[in-house]
């Protein structure tokens, strides 16, 4: 799909030069820091066994999302993702919304990823006696410096992205075995450290807020649909694969975590993996959790960068925001304004001070954009049935998924209720004003038959 | 075909205000949420004040093992038991839970019911009515 640069006429594309590679390294380096760090909250909202069923319960919640995401992706193959099927199946606020979601959820993600990297370098100075450094220039570096790769082509970027995911991902592999697995009681202690729930199934209800931390992201694929050589191919094969990546990594790290560590202090650690890495006593174990965390820190910030980019560029081309950011950079292909604009506004989430609310306010976005791909692909289902238009991918066992999701999202919803109960009435109010503001204001900005550029027959129904 | 809607073109005044707009909403919803946590601090201080036994690993009745790996975590009886006694309180509020659904759920119908209404005005243009 070709698009214009911002207000000018003149016709450029982003360059098709992805493969399911590439696609696996964006979904996985997204989400795996959330292994590193996050889930382990889930530990002290339930205990030890809630974070585990909150893992497989949220695995399922993604695997359904990884299904429906496939399908309508690989025949909705445009940037900016759910927001552009949004915007061709449901209608302008819905995409509107669905597109504020996106920028939200990977900017304040990317905004706490540089805030863990600042932190290593903290616990590194300190190792090596260098107490009190300013972790500032730290989180500015690697939020400019992701910008700056993430300005000059997709391909590198990606490619990065594929290598350092690789080597996080390997680091946990590597863990798993040191811990020595098959000789239970020698490093692992399970049997004592394990107990029951500590606040019952209502604890276990509860971790499922967190329990998103083990994939939250992974629906990110979606977003490089107009950069891939073969959508029809490369976006399930990276979104699936990367989701069966995701569920085994999270599985080894509460295994290893979970048999180390007392649970209240599981519930509380800051990079469980990394102290994990210690309480084995290996040094070159721990300098490769160390350089791992970090590793899986900058690949979540770099996807986060591709995705933000990609949603306020749609949002922009679209005019739902203003159109200056619906460039394309003339050499590098790149929605080059929108990443740089989305810099400053990613550091001043990092500063803001108010971590918890900011990692609140991306997993609820997230968890708002789970709820509209429910909704999202049963009108797909009715207003193009099968056969009537060329499908990419076609999910399996359709409502069944789509029931499931909103279902677990009704739950998740519930759980956040418990935990930030003020938060999520916050977070609500910001995207009902946005909604009035986009409908009273914005609207009258958008061309009405520009939004509809898929080459498909009219909908049933419309 | 329908008569093509043209839309104003938005001047560069205008898109700035609009940016800036989404961005002081979001920083708004951000802060708001500690108007609550303020009180909710203070309340807990509260409590805490009331405790002041000094904890030993005794009185924390863990197993040896247990123990032992709070100690190769650099904690003693007094900073584990810190941890060990935090509790979350799970009481549902069931006035702000259904105030929560109501405006969760109206969030969704509205949303739906407005995308459907400029939905059909893109198709119309697209297709014709």
């Amino acid at each position: 799909m070709s698009t214009t640069t911002g207000d000018k006429s003149q016709r450029i594309s982003m360059l098709k030069v992805l493969n399911p590679f590439h696609i696996w390294a964006l979904g996985v380096g997204i989400v795996l820091v959330g292994e590193f760090m996050g889930w382990n909250f889930s530990v002290a909202k339930g205990g030890a066994y809630g974070s585990l069923i909150a893992c497989w319960v949220i695995g399922l919640l993604y695997t359904c999302v990884a299904m429906i995401d496939s399908e309508v992706t690989s025949t909705v193959a445009a940037a900016g993702g759910q927001y552009t099927q949004a915007k061709h199946i449901i209608g302008p606020l819905m995409a509107f919304n669905v597109g504020l979601y996106l920028v939200m959820a990977y900017t304040m993600l990317e905004a706490a990823d540089a805030l863990i990297v600042g932190d290593l370098m903290k616990s590194a100075a300190e190792t090596f006696g260098h107490a009190n450094l300013d972790t500032k220039p730290f989180v500015v570096l690697t939020i400019a410096f992701l910008a700056w790769l993430n300005y000059r082509g997709v391909f590198t970027t990606l490619t990065l992205n594929f290598v350092i995911t690789f080597v996080a991902f390997i680091a946990i592999l590597v863990l798993f075995l040191a811990v020595e697995p098959a000789n239970p009681g020698a490093v692992l202690k399970h049997k004592e450290l394990l107990t029951d729930l500590p606040y019952g199934w209502i604890g276990v209800v509860a971790s499922l807020q967190f329990g998103m931390w083990y994939y939250l992201g992974i629906e990110g694929t979606c977003q490089a649909a107009e950069e891939v050589r073969s959508a029809g191919r490369a976006i399930p094969l990276g979104t699936m694969g990367g989701m069966m990546t995701l569920l085994v990594a999270a599985s080894l790290t509460w295994y290893i975590c979970a048999g180390l560590m007392p649970w209240q202090y599981l519930g509380q650690a800051v990079t469980p993996l990394y102290d994990a890495g210690t309480l084995v006593g290996s040094t070159k174990l721990q300098l490769l959790l160390f350089v791992a965390t970090a590793f899986a820190a900058i690949a979540s910030a770099n996807g986060c960068i591709n995705d933000a980019s990609r949603a306020w560029f749609s949002l922009g081309r679209d005019r739902y925001m203003p159109v200056f950011f619906g460039a394309i950079h003339p050499k590098y292909r790149t929605p080059y304004r929108s990443i740089i604009f989305l810099v400053p506004i990613a550091v001043s989430f990092a500063f803001t001070g108010l971590l918890d609310q900011v990692i609140t306010f991306s997993i609820l976005s997230g968890l708002l954009g789970y709820t509209f791909m429910s909704i999202n692909v049963v009108k797909f289902r009715k207003m193009w049935p099968l056969g009537s238009i060329h499908r990419g991918y076609i999910h399996p066992f359709h409502p069944i998924p789509a029931i499931t999701l909103l279902i677990l999202c009704s739950a998740t919803y519930f759980a956040t209720f418990l935990g930030y109960g003020n938060s999520l009435l916050s977070i609500l109010a910001f995207y009902i004003l946005a909604s009035i503001w986009f409908s009273v204001r914005r609207y009258k900005f958008v061309k009405r038959a520009d939004q509809f550029t898929m080459p498909w027959p009219r909908p049933k129904g419309y | 075909m329908t008569k093509q809607y043209e839309p104003p073109k938005q001047s560069w005044f205008g898109q700035i205000f609009d940016s800036l707009f989404v961005l002081a909403l979001v920083y708004l919803s951000l802060m708001l949420p500690l108007l609550f946590k303020t009180k909710e601090a203070a309340s807990a201080a509260a409590g805490a004040a009331a405790e002041v036994v000094k904890p030993t690993w005794e009185s924390l009745q863990l197993s040896p093992v247990v123990q032992e790996q709070w100690e190769k975590l650099g904690y003693d009886a007094e900073k584990a038991a810190a941890l060990i006694n935090t509790r979350f309180d799970y009481t549902i509020d069931p006035t702000w839970l259904a105030i929560t659904a109501v405006v969760l759920i109206g969030y969704f119908v509205f949303m739906l019911k407005v995308s459907d209404k400029e939905y059909r005005e893109v198709i119309a243009e697209k297709f014709g009515k």
